[in-house]
């Protein structure tokens, strides 16, 4: 048996340490700087460092910390799009986009003598302005960031890095000093809510899983994160993964369980490897395992990967995937509070949630209450994606408005090819395949649980898309009916059989052939799906089309009975001609066109022959005077 | 030949049965450890995985049917992933897999080619948003990607697998 880990002293050796080497370097490698070439720049900065004779480390100990340079790297820091990003202490320079070929340079001017480089310092696309610092960036410096602060700062594979940054202190704190009844109390008092969705009183689930009197109970953590457009959870696996550890020894304490599941998604398989080295380097130190900080308690923790069905979202269909069946939900109750995982108590919470747990049990549960709104405290994260300028993780209070977020944080909206469009803001699809959109109306509507409740939409994992005037919202609800008529698990007729309906039915309004009656038809299957459903796959699947009907009710009319799509991306409904005034008559879209559709004479305006058009939209791109219109 | 390779196909299980201490709650951790090995579930494999762990065939099987990163067929050597998660889709991903399946002659039918190089699927969401649109090459993930870049990175295997 390991003794207990003293965890002040294993700070202050790493800090000792710590202080010791000239400069960090700290390169991030999250999946989205991975795939820019971030290892290669690692590799690449210490061979140079060490060919200029240096000193340096890739991992601190303390025999050759002096006056080195420590090149470390570090989790996900949300800015995935200026990737790689390397930061540089204790100058605290942020470098973006930095390449092999900038290796060099950064070695001779700022790891030698201390100074930036300009060109490779991110500069505000509105402004102009060159930000050295990291925190000088508005999409950082418009954040709070608490669950994600050491996100990008830490190396995640060092357990001793979280530790010195008061990391496993809360646990300790509930393990010894605190009794079982008291840490449900607090994180209930905290107002912390479930951040996969459900929006449930995270302190009221564990109370319910406390009080039952079997000997046996499962805490597992959610980490199968499937909605498409969102990556929070992804983040903080892969940035501070010690911090979910934390979280679920708080909650093996406040419910009674001794062992416990990160379920991961298998399509991050950079989380995965994270967790489970993580988990091993805590056994280690006998932070899992028996007699836990002398309190004769025990808490055993194993790494499932997911194996790719959404549905395993919901918790009662994760559960049985755990149990190695087909991972279909059961009705509740008996909810898993009640009979979970191989019929015990479980409580179930998201990645999110429990990172935010040891922040609660170490400041106290008024320190949450001080952040966001009444109903609904602390921070949030959210994946900030789509037609945006400064794509990422972002983290900021409930209460934020989406105006703060998509202007502010994001940077304003762009266009198909990047550049900025100032008032091309259509919609933000909030909550994914369960959510709903937020127009032009909601941009200073509140973020919370209630508030997005009232509009009908809902904070959902977290995935903000922002979508630009060229967008069509039919395609997008299509989108969505196409992903949930796919995951759906066949259970419920309503929801195997009405989604595959209400998709074909968006087919119909997408290529021409829809009536009055298919948005009759439309609406009251929705209304059935929802009401027909088991889970909350199906009860939510509806809601991208019921928001599209809601707020972009001209738009799909325009599609049904004009026979139009007004962004003119809906292929079937596009009618392509060519503009007489513009066309020189070059011939090039006439050899283009695949179809032998276009027929005209040289140097005379050219015609498109509709009956034959397939609408591939070959002779725009040939054509050098902008003279064909409608695609 | 066809009896020796079959052997050593079941010695593999076997190491990997014992690995999860033949057991049935290690199903799906069990079938992905085959699927590493063999790049695909194999219809015998199956069966002998479920008469080891005591359970009815149909159960094995439902389990690989159910789970989309099961695969009944084999793979080609590259599986290529095209993201289709709301960020990639908002961002033109359709046109990149078109471009790829016309470039390689596969259609929604037919995900590998007949040399079993190139399997092409989609995937909903790689948590690789701020690069959209994105796809991925066995491991590697290509990020910011348009068609004539993506026709470009298959071009660029083809050439290596033919200089091979």
């Amino acid at each position: 048996m390991t003794a207990t880990p003293d965890l002040k002293h294993i700070a202050t050796a790493f800090s000792t340490a710590a202080a010791k080497p000239v400069r960090r370097v700290i390169i991030c490698a999250g999946t989205g700087c991975v795939a820019n070439g971030a290892l290669k720049v690692h590799q690449a900065l210490i061979e140079k460092i060490a060919a200029e004779k240096l000193p340096v480390i890739a991992e601190l100990r303390e025999e050759k910390a002096e006056g080195s340079v420590w090149v470390s790297k570090s989790g996900c820091h949300g800015f995935c799009q200026m990737g790689p990003l390397v930061t540089i202490l204790p100058e605290n320079i942020l470098y973006t986009r930095v390449k092999v070929g900038d290796v060099a340079e950064i070695v001779e001017t700022t790891l030698k003598q201390g100074k930036p480089i300009d060109r490779l310092v991110y500069a505000d696309p509105t402004s102009g302005a060159h930000c050295v610092h990291g925190t000088d960036i508005p999409f950082y410096k418009r954040q709070q960031r608490t669950v994600l602060k050491e996100c990008g700062h830490i190396d995640p594979d060092d357990i001793r890095e979280y530790i010195s940054h008061g990391g496993y202190e809360a646990a300790e704190k509930a393990f010894t000093k605190m009794s079982a009844k008291a840490v449900c109390e607090e994180v209930e008092v905290s107002g912390l809510r479930g951040r996969g969705g459900g929006g449930f009183l995270t302190g009221k689930k564990w109370e319910l899983t406390r009080i039952q009197t079997e000997p046996k109970k499962y805490v597992i953590c959610n980490g199968d994160e499937g909605d498409p457009g969102a990556f929070m959870d992804r983040s903080v696996m892969e940035g501070n993964p010690h911090s979910v550890i934390e979280g679920m020894m708080i909650a093996a304490r406040g419910i009674g369980a001794d062992e416990g599941y990160v379920y991961v998604r298998a399509e991050y398989p950079l989380a995965v490897r994270r967790i489970r080295y993580a988990v091993e380097e805590a056994g280690k130190l006998g932070l899992l395992g028996d007699n836990l900080f002398g309190s004769g308690l025990s808490f055993r923790l194993h790494v499932m990967e997911g194996a790719g069905a959404f549905v395993c979202g919901e918790e009662t269909a994760l559960i049985a995937s755990i149990e190695g069946k087909r991972g279909m939900p059961m009705p509740k109750p008996p909810f898993p509070a009640q009979s979970g995982l191989n019929g015990k108590p479980t409580v179930i919470n998201n990645v999110e949630t429990l990172a935010t747990v040891p922040l609660i049990i170490r400041n106290g549960a008024a320190w949450l209450r001080g952040i966001g709104t009444k109903g609904s405290t602390g921070t949030k994260n959210f994946a900030l994606t789509g037609h945006v300028a400064n794509t990422g993780l972002i983290e900021v209070p409930f209460g934020t408005t989406i105006r703060e977020i998509v202007f502010n944080i994001g940077g304003g909206v762009t266009r198909d090819n990047g550049t900025l469009w100032p008032d091309g803001f259509k919609a933000v699809q909030i909550g994914g395949p369960s959510g709903g959109c937020l127009t032009t109306e909601h941009l200073d509507l509140p973020l919370d649980f209630d508030s997005l409740k009232t509009v009908g939409a809902m904070v959902g994992s977290g995935g903000l898309v922002v979508m630009n005037r060229d967008t069509c919202m039919v395609s997008v609800a299509r989108f969505f009916m196409q992903f949930t008529q796919n995951e759906s698990c066949g259970k419920c007729v309503l929801c195997r059989e009405g989604t595959r309906q209400m998709l074909a039915l968006l087919d119909d309004i997408i290529e021409g052939r829809a009536t009055a009656e298919t948005l009759v038809t439309l609406e009251t299957l929705a209304v059935a799906v929802g009401k027909g459903s088991l889970c909350g796959l199906g009860k939510t699947a509806p809601n991208p089309v019921l928001a599209t009907l809601r707020y972009f009710r001209s738009e799909i009319d325009a599609h049904v009975f004009q026979k139009r799509c007004p962004t003119g991306r809906c292929k079937a409904l596009r009618t392509i001609s060519i503009d007489a005034a513009k066309c020189k008559g070059c011939t090039a879209c006439a050899r283009k066109c695949p179809v032998h559709a276009i027929k005209g004479e040289v140097k005379k305006p050219h015609v498109i022959d509709p009956a034959v058009c397939i609408k591939c939209g070959a002779c725009a791109a040939a054509c050098k005077f902008d003279a064909v219109m409608g695609v | 030949m066809e009896p020796v390779t079959l052997t050593r196909k079941f010695e593999k299980v076997c190491e990997i049965l014992d690995r999860y201490g033949r057991d049935p709650g290690k199903l799906i951790p069990i079938l992905q450890a085959v699927q590493d090995e063999y790049r695909y579930l194999p219809e015998e494999v199956m069966a002998f995985v479920a008469t080891s762990l005591d359970l009815p065939p149909a159960r094995v099987y439902g389990v690989a049917t159910f789970y989309a990163h099961f695969a009944l067929e084999p793979k080609g050597r590259y599986v290529i992933r095209i993201c289709d998660g709301t960020a990639c889709h908002v961002k033109q991903s359709i046109p990149i897999l078109e471009a790829i399946r016309k470039r390689l002659g596969l259609d929604e039918k037919r995900h590998t080619t007949p040399d079993m190089l190139f399997t092409v699927e989609t995937v909903s969401c790689l948590g690789a948003c701020g690069l959209a649109p994105v796809i991925v090459i066995n491991d590697d993930v290509h990020g910011q990607m348009t068609p004539q870049s993506a026709v470009a990175l298959i071009d660029e295997l083809t050439t290596k697998e033919a200089a091979k």
